[in-house]
This record gives structure tokens, C-alpha cells and sequence, in this order.
């Protein structure tokens, strides 16, 4: 090969580089063969300890929920998982066809028209939102107002997408009684949480009607694994619905990869980034699917696209395709009904402890709110250290006024025995 | 054959789903929040499992063959890698556990983090973002800050090559900054002149540059010194896309040629599968002046909590972070196999990865070059660019080449791109290809050079072996069909 291209050594194809950098000494552990990477993947992977080595309440955006066998099996398919975007379409019908239907499924669940083909995650998917939002709405109105319920890590996302655009990000300081009370003709959108970081739910239909009286676009931030229950955001009059698919098919994974979704009306389809799945028919009128509108993305717009998303989540897609499609009509809603009414039976069996209380009485979904007798972390250490048990998230981390109050998540993977025991534990703790 | 979609084999009353009966007392549901409808499809498993298992059968897939795709680094994923991420120790970590409970998942992002500043020359890293253009986002937003932090608050101007990756310029617009265009020059490297001028023009309102080096040509910018001196030298930074990080493993450190800041793509260098367009990884890497400013939280060693006989991690919040780019810490499932990845490797490994790229392509470049045109032909690094116009065949495009490359069993290359190469072939070979498979494809280019000549029909019509032929992509756009509807 050396000789066809001309030269003596593979170190002569290096001679456009800089000689005082050239072929640095790389300071790397030796390499391992395959064997021994497994072993020391194993050691590190056994020093954590993980929610399958006992009962888990931690939730807050990242949520144990069962995946069926077949999901992984899709998953590990390597036609699916070596494949590249497909750009290519006439050998890429398996993925285009798959992300159709995850889009087609998305819509279903949010009751949207619309649904791209995979954010990174929630909080990226929420910043996109507004980034929509703004161009939807020309660039005439700066102003986003965002809820204190909403995920404080999205919350943090939408601050950092957005620090270059100039635009005000208000609502969440804590200032605001009614976030509604601060929409006016400058806001370009109003973005909420349902269930809300506090596992709170609620009718939204004022809200909607509140926002687009004065012209702005609503986004919902919602739990897909809850719309298996719960009305979608759609019926409420929502205009742009994203989310985290993390609990469908995703696993924990120690916070990514996870899945984010973007569904929107029609008519803001060419505002909405990221890859899309049309379907069209090949020369022999059969049907195909290609992706369509690139026109809007970056690498046929350059500077002028909606975003710069390029690679997305595509496997993570399908593997909630393939669980929404496993667990179908029955078991979506199945499964929802399950978190709800274990979560339920946990809420009622914890406040039946003194010291622990709620911080007030409305529905919820799978994670609810309670203030303890003790600090969390406290909590959370004898928890673990006398029971094994993982326990909730420590609200004080993100809201002052709710220090000492944990966030407790409770889903189908959570037998009635580990809740028990938690409850057992929780008692011990206010003695 | 057409396969049908999911919802055409659903059947009432069907489920592949089998969840445990409630052992808790119910509690009354919130009616006026109870959706009436969910109209999700119902199947069993075994219709299931070979729906997707059909639809699996018409993709193409590293597993199956060839991909020359520039730019995109399709390399073989070892499989070892996927079992490591499937670990439960890793795979049931929930993000928000204490950290003393996830010391192993610290380690491993801490060590992470410390080959990829050794592999690319830098101070410090943030595994955060998760794909290129996030990487990019994050990489520029940090350049922005630099600024801002000292006070000049005038600059908003980002020099972008013309050979760049649509990314580049698209990010500069979502930072909230401006792009200047920056020619090439007749060696394909940025034009010194034009770059000198732009840098006169827009001195104190310039943020930075974003480079690829080696270009999307697949060309190493032998200016890259003088680049950087000059981009340096009006207070400006040195952006690296790193997309093309394949070239430079164990060859040259980007932070050695002057870059201030360049994201790593996990799923390309790293040999982290593709998964038909993600998950990514995008890590950042910085140099000592742009450290403070990466994404939060990075892994860090706690002094407080460590002993000489063993460290513990743990996250901490740089001191002047532009923020978080997303919820948690990035992709770690896609950390578990770059990391595996480059244990396997040690550094000789790494080197002989891109040696072997470059050789490689060099070798394919000169298979191909007297048919297919290469306009600016020199040595490359680890893909080149030809020309897919053919001498004797005006009305074949690079498009018909690359269809007609599907009923040889390869996988077309990058088309029509770079912008600045008319009818562009851009072809990345990757080190894990043989030489057998090299000359196939080359000799699959020649066989279809002489088709486009004697019957150019054969590639218009092209290709006739996939599962679908040619797609009506026109029609797609215009008639818009973004869901299946019931009839």
C-alpha cells in the first residue's frame, strides 16, 4: 500500500504536520486485552451500589420502569445500532420506518399533531422549545416565563441555550405567586411541568386559555410514562409538548443516554428542529420513508437553521418505539395506573408517620412531596446505611423554602413490600 | 416487500406486555385528568419482535458492510463495548444517587476525562455535551463567556472556513454571534490572506475561529500555527471541530497546535456505534484559560474525603461555568464504551488507529484518483474528497455514483459535501478496514465509472437491489405525511 501511494513509511504521510508536535508520547495505561477490560469494567462497575441491589424512591427526572426483554433485543440488533442516520434511504427503510412510527406513537401519547425524531434529552428538548417559541413568534417577543416546577436542571438548560440570545428568562425565582400574573404582550411563551417536578398534576385549560389570550405559546414539559393515564397536554391546548422518554425502554444509565421528545401543532412544523421521518413512495409507487425539511436543519442552512442538532438519539427512540408499541394501549395505561396507585398507598402510609407531612393536597401522579422531621441527606444515610433502601431526592438542593422536604417516587417496579419497608425505616427515622 | 407499520397488525385486545396484578389498595383516580383514549397499537410479542426484526433486515449497518462515509468515522464498534454498558452496576445507576455510592461510575468518567485531555492536549474536560453540534454549542457559548468575563463585551464575530461542517456556522447563530466566511485556498488550506484581512477588519469584535484541521477536504492545514498565532493575536480563540479526530490520535494534540477548545465525537473516534443517528457523546476539552468556563458539573478528586490509599470522586461546578448544557452528566452509556475503547488501546493503539486511517485513505485516494477527479490532491489524512462528475459521462452526478455504490454492496459515501468541491465524493475508510475491502470498493468506483459511460441509465435508475428503489424525496417535503393515520 505504501508503494501505490508513493512512500517509504506511514510516518511520511505525517509530513504536513508540525514537527515540534508530531507523534507525541501519550501518557495512557498500557492496553488490556479483552478479558482483562472486563475484569476492571466489572470491579468499577461492582464498587456502585445500584436500584437493583435494593428498593429505590429516587426519581426527579430519571425513573426506574420495566423494559420488556424484546426491547433490548430490537436494541441489539446490529442492523439497528451499527447503522448510520439515514441519509441513505433506500437501504435505511428499517430505521425510517421505526422513527415514523415512534413519531406517529409520540403524537398519540401527547395529543399533538407532530413529533420530530428524538432531542438529546428533556432539558435540551425544553431549551429547543423556546428557541422555537422565539422564532414562531418572529423574535418580537423576548420575554419566557418558567414555572418553579419545572425540572431545575431544564430550567438551568433553557439559561445556558439561550445566554446569547438576549432574552429574559423570568417566573421561577419564586417572586411570582401566579406565574400568569407575568405573561403579557412581550412573552413569547409560558412553559410548565406536568406532572410537575413535585409530581403535582392539574387541569391545565385556564392556563392555556390565560397564555394565548395575550398571544403566548404554551410548552408542557410532561412524564410520557404518565400520559398512559392522564389526558395529554394536547387536549389541554398545549402548542409545543417535550419531555424526557427516559422511562420508556431507556434504563437509568447513570442520567444518559435518554430520550428527548418534541411534538407541536402543524403549523409550527417548520420551526421545530431536528430530523424528521416522512413517508413518500420509490419510483415503483411502493411506499418509503425519507427524512424531509432538512431544509430547515444545519447542514443545508448553515447559519440560518433552527438549530444546529445534528446527531440525535435514534436508538433511544426506538427503544420507546419499541416499548410503547410492546406495552400498547393496555399496558401503558397498565403501568400508569400502577405508579399511581403505589405512589398513592406510599403518600398515605408515610404521612401516617409524625414528623412527616405533605406540603398540600393536590392530585398527583407517581412522586410526591413530604417535609420530615430530620434533614434528607440525614434520612437518606440511615435509609441506606441500616436498610439497604434508596431513598428520595433532597428538594433543599434546589428550593430553600422546601428544606427538609424529599421528593419520594414510587413506580411498578416498587413492590408493596420495599414501600413497607420504607415505611418501617421512615418511622425509625422520627422516633 | 413492503412491511406493514405497527399499527396496521394491531389487533384489539393484544398486548406484549405481561406486568404484575396492583398489591396495593387503589385509590380512587383523578377522573377529570383521566385521558378517554390512548391510541397505542396492540400486538403480541411475536408479531413484535418480527416487525422490528424485519425492519431490521432493510437497513445497512457497519455489521453487514462498508461504510465510506467522510466525516462520519463509521468504524467497526467492538462488541465487548455494548456488554460493558449493559452492566447493571453501570446500567441501574440512578444519576441522583449520593456519591459514595457511585464511586466506580466517578471513576471511570474521572479517568475519562483525564485520557481525553492526554489525547488532546488539554487542561482540563467535560463529558456533558452529548453529540458534536452539542459539543460545539458548548465549545463556543465557553469562548463567549471568556470574553465577557474580561470585560469586552464588543465581540460577536466567528470565522468559519468555507470547507466547514454545517454545524459550525449554524451554532455561531444559536450562541447569539455572527459568521465571516473564509475562503480556501488553491491547497485546500484557509486562505492566510483572507484570514489576515478578516482578522484586520474584525479584530476586537472577533470571538474566535472554528477550525477543522484536518479539514473536511481531509487535508491538515500545514498553516495551522500561523492560524492560531494570528486568531490569538487580535484576543480571539482557536476553536477545534473535532469531528475528524481520527487523523490525530497519538499523531499531533490539538491543544499542541494552538486550539483553545475542540469537542471529541465518542461515536466516531471513539468507536461508540452510530445507532442510526445517536446516541453521541460530545465531550469538550480546554486549555488552562477556558477551563473555569466548561459545562457543570466536571468529576473531580475531593481532597477532603481522600487518603493515600484511595481517591474519591466526586462532581464539582467549575468556577465560572456558562452553565449546564443538559439534565445530569452526559451520555454515560456512551462513556462506558470509549472508555473500554481506549483501555483496549493504550496509546499505541491510538496511534497505530490513526496510521492507519490516513494510510487507508491515501491508499484508496490513489486506487481512484486518475477516474475520479481530486481537485486538490496531496496527501491527505484519514478521507479525501473527489469529484463524482465522470470524464464521458457529462449527465452523470455524484448522486447516481453513489445510488449505484448500493447494488455493489457499499454503502454510498458523503455527497455534496464539502460546499466548495462541485459533485463532491467524500470518502472516509476508517482503520478498520482491510485491504480487500478497499480494493473492492475501488473496484467497485472503476466498475461504475465505465457503467456511466457505456449505460449512465443503469446509475440514473439506480440502485435495484435495495429494498425500496430511488425515493420521491420532492414529494415527501410537499406533501408532508409526518404520522400514520387510521383510514
Amino acid at each position: 500500500m505504501l508503494a501505490a501511494i508513493g512512500v517509504r513509511s506511514i510516518e511520511e504521510l505525517f509530513e504536513d504536520v508540525p514537527e515540534h508536535v508530531l507523534f507525541p508520547a501519550l501518557a495512557l495505561p498500557p492496553a488490556l486485552s479483552e478479558m482483562e477490560v472486563r475484569w476492571e469494567m466489572e470491579m468499577l462497575a461492582g464498587a456502585n451500589l445500584t436500584a437493583a441491589d435494593g428498593p429505590c424512591f429516587l426519581g426527579a427526572g430519571a425513573y426506574q420502569h420495566f423494559v420488556p426483554a424484546v426491547v433490548d433485543t430490537v436494541l441489539r440488533r446490529g442492523e439497528f445500532y451499527t447503522a448510520y442516520t439515514p441519509y441513505q434511504p433506500e437501504i435505511s427503510q428499517g430505521t425510517l420506518q421505526a422513527m415514523f412510527e415512534y413519531q406517529t406513537m409520540i403524537c398519540d401519547l401527547t395529543g399533538m399533531e407532530v413529533s420530530n425524531a428524538s432531542h438529546y434529552d428533556g432539558a435540551t428538548a425544553t431549551a429547543e422549545a423556546v428557541i422555537a417559541a422565539i422564532n414562531i413568534q418572529r423574535m418580537k417577543r423576548r420575554k419566557v416565563v418558567v414555572s418553579p416546577f419545572v425540572h431545575p436542571e431544564y430550567r438551568a438548560v433553557v439559561r445556558t441555550y439561550t445566554q446569547g440570545m438576549g432574552l429574559t428568562v423570568v417566573g421561577d425565582d419564586g417572586a411570582a405567586a401566579d406565574v400568569v400574573s407575568l405573561l403579557d404582550e412581550g412573552t413569547a411563551c409560558l412553559i410548565v411541568q406536568y406532572p410537575d417536578f413535585l409530581g403535582r398534576i392539574e387541569d391545565l385549560s385556564d392556563l392555556a386559555k390565560a397564555a394565548h389570550a395575550v398571544g403566548v405559546l404554551l410548552v408542557v414539559v410532561t412524564d410520557p410514562v404518565a400520559l398512559g393515564l392522564l389526558k395529554p397536554p394536547g387536549a389541554f391546548g398545549a402548542d409545543i409538548v417535550v419531555g424526557e422518554g427516559q422511562g420508556m425502554g431507556a434504563g437509568l444509565n447513570f442520567g444518559g443516554p435518554y430520550l428527548g421528545f418534541f411534538a407541536t401543532r402543524k403549523e409550527f412544523v417548520r420551526k421545530m428542529a431536528g430530523r424528521l421521518v416522512g413517508q413518500t413512495n420509490d419510483q415503483e409507487g411502493n411506499r418509503g420513508f425519507v427524512l424531509t425539511l432538512s431544509t430547515r436543519e444545519q447542514h443545508i442552512r448553515r447559519e440560518k437553521a433552527s438549530s444546529n442538532i445534528c446527531t440525535n438519539q435514534g436508538l433511544v427512540a426506538l427503544a420507546a418505539a419499541v416499548y410503547m408499541a410492546a406495552l400498547g394501549k393496555c399496558g401503558m395505561r397498565q403501568v400508569a395506573e400502577l405508579c399511581y396507585h403505589k405512589a398513592h398507598y406510599a403518600q398515605q402510609r408515610t404521612l401516617e408517620i409524625s414528623g412527616f407531612s405533605a406540603i398540600d393536597d393536590r392530585p398527583f401522579f407517581k412522586e410526591f412531596a413530604v417535609r420530615c422531621p430530620r434533614p434528607v441527606q440525614e434520612i437518606n444515610d440511615y435509609l441506606l446505611d441500616e436498610w439497604g433502601i434508596i431513598g428520595g431526592y433532597d428538594l433543599g438542593r434546589d428550593y430553600p423554602d422546601l428544606k427538609d422536604h424529599m421528593l419520594l417516587c414510587v413506580t411498578e417496579m416498587n413492590p408493596r413490600e420495599d414501600i413497607d419497608a420504607l415505611v418501617e425505616a421512615l418511622q425509625e427515622v422520627a422516633l | 416487500m413492503t412491511q406493514p407499520l405497527i399499527f396496521e397488525i394491531s389487533r384489539p385486545g393484544r398486548c406484549a406486555a405481561v406486568l404484575p396484578a396492583l398489591d396495593v389498595p387503589p385509590t380512587e383516580l383523578p377522573d377529570t385528568l383521566v385521558r378517554d383514549d390512548l391510541p397505542l397499537p396492540e400486538v403480541s410479542e411475536a408479531d413484535l419482535v418480527r416487525h422490528y426484526t424485519r425492519l431490521s433486515q432493510k437497513n445497512y449497518a457497519v455489521d453487514i458492510g462498508y461504510y465510506p462515509l467522510g466525516s462520519c468515522t463509521m468504524k467497526y464498534n467492538p462488541k465487548i463495548n455494548e456488554e460493558m454498558a449493559r452492566l447493571p452496576g453501570f446500567a441501574r445507576l440512578h444519576p441522583y444517587q449520593d456519591a459514595y455510592i457511585v464511586q466506580g461510575a466517578l471513576f471511570l468518567m474521572y479517568h475519562l476525562q483525564e485520557f481525553l485531555k492526554e489525547i488532546g492536549g488539554f487542561a482540563a474536560v467535560s463529558l456533558q455535551p452529548a453529540a458534536g453540534a452539542h459539543g460545539e454549542l458548548t465549545g463556543v457559548l465557553m469562548m463567549r463567556a471568556y470574553h465577557l468575563d474580561r470585560g469586552e463585551d464588543g465581540r460577536d464575530v466567528i470565522l468559519v472556513p468555507d470547507s466547514a461542517h454545517g454545524t459550525n456556522p449554524a451554532t455561531t447563530t444559536m450562541s447569539g454571534l455572527r459568521v465571516v466566511e473564509i475562503p480556501s485556498d488553491a491547497r485546500g488550506n484557509v486562505d492566510m490572506a483572507a484570514l489576515k484581512a478578516a482578522c484586520e477588519e474584525h479584530g476586537d469584535r472577533l470571538v474566535g475561529m472554528m477550525l477543522t484541521n484536518p479539514n473536511t477536504l481531509g487535508l491538515f492545514d500545514e498553516n495551522v500555527g500561523e492560524i492560531a498565532e494570528l486568531v490569538h493575536g487580535v484576543g480571539g480563540l482557536l476553536y477545534g471541530d473535532g469531528a475528524n479526530m481520527n487523523a490525530l490520535l497519538g499523531i499531533a494534540r490539538p491543544g499542541d497546535l494552538g486550539f483553545d477548545v475542540l469537542h471529541y465525537n465518542l461515536h466516531k473516534t471513539f468507536s461508540a456505534p452510530h445507532g442510526g443517528g445517536g446516541p453521541g457523546s460530545g465531550p469538550v476539552g480546554a486549555s488552562e484559560r477556558l477551563a473555569e468556563f466548561l459545562p457543570a458539573p466536571v468529576v473531580a478528586v475531593d481532597p477532603e474525603e481522600s487518603d493515600e490509599e484511595s481517591l474519591f470522586y466526586t462532581f464539582v461546578d467549575p468556577l465560572k461555568s456558562i452553565g449546564r448544557v443538559k439534565a445530569f452528566y452526559g451520555h454515560f452509556g456512551v462513556m462506558v464504551r470509549a472508555y473500554a475503547y481506549i483501555r483496549m488501546l493504550g496509546a499505541e493503539g491510538l496511534r497505530r488507529v490513526a496510521e492507519y486511517a490516513v494510510l487507508n485513505a491515501n491508499y484508496l485516494k490513489e486506487r481512484v484518483k486518475d477516474t475520479y477527479p481530486v481537485p486538490y490532491d496531496r496527501i491527505c489524512m484519514h478521507e479525501f474528497v473527489c469529484e463524482g462528475r465522470l470524464a464521458g459521462a457529462p449527465d452523470v452526478h455524484a448522486l447516481d455514483v453513489s445510488k449505484r455504490l448500493i447494488d455493489y454492496g457499499f454503502h454510498p459515501p458523503t455527497n455534496y459535501f464539502p460546499l466548495i468541491v462541485p459533485e463532491a465524493l467524500m470518502i472516509e475508510p476508517t482503520e478498520t478496514e482491510s485491504k480487500d475491502t478497499l480494493d473492492a470498493f475501488a473496484d467497485a468506483l472503476l466498475r461504475i465509472a465505465e457503467e456511466a459511460r457505456t449505460e449512465p441509465d443503469l446509475l440514473h435508475e439506480a440502485p435495484y437491489t435495495a429494498p425500496v428503489r430511488r425515493l420521491d424525496e420532492v414529494r415527501a417535503a410537499k406533501d408532508l405525511i409526518l404520522r400514520w393515520e387510521p383510514d
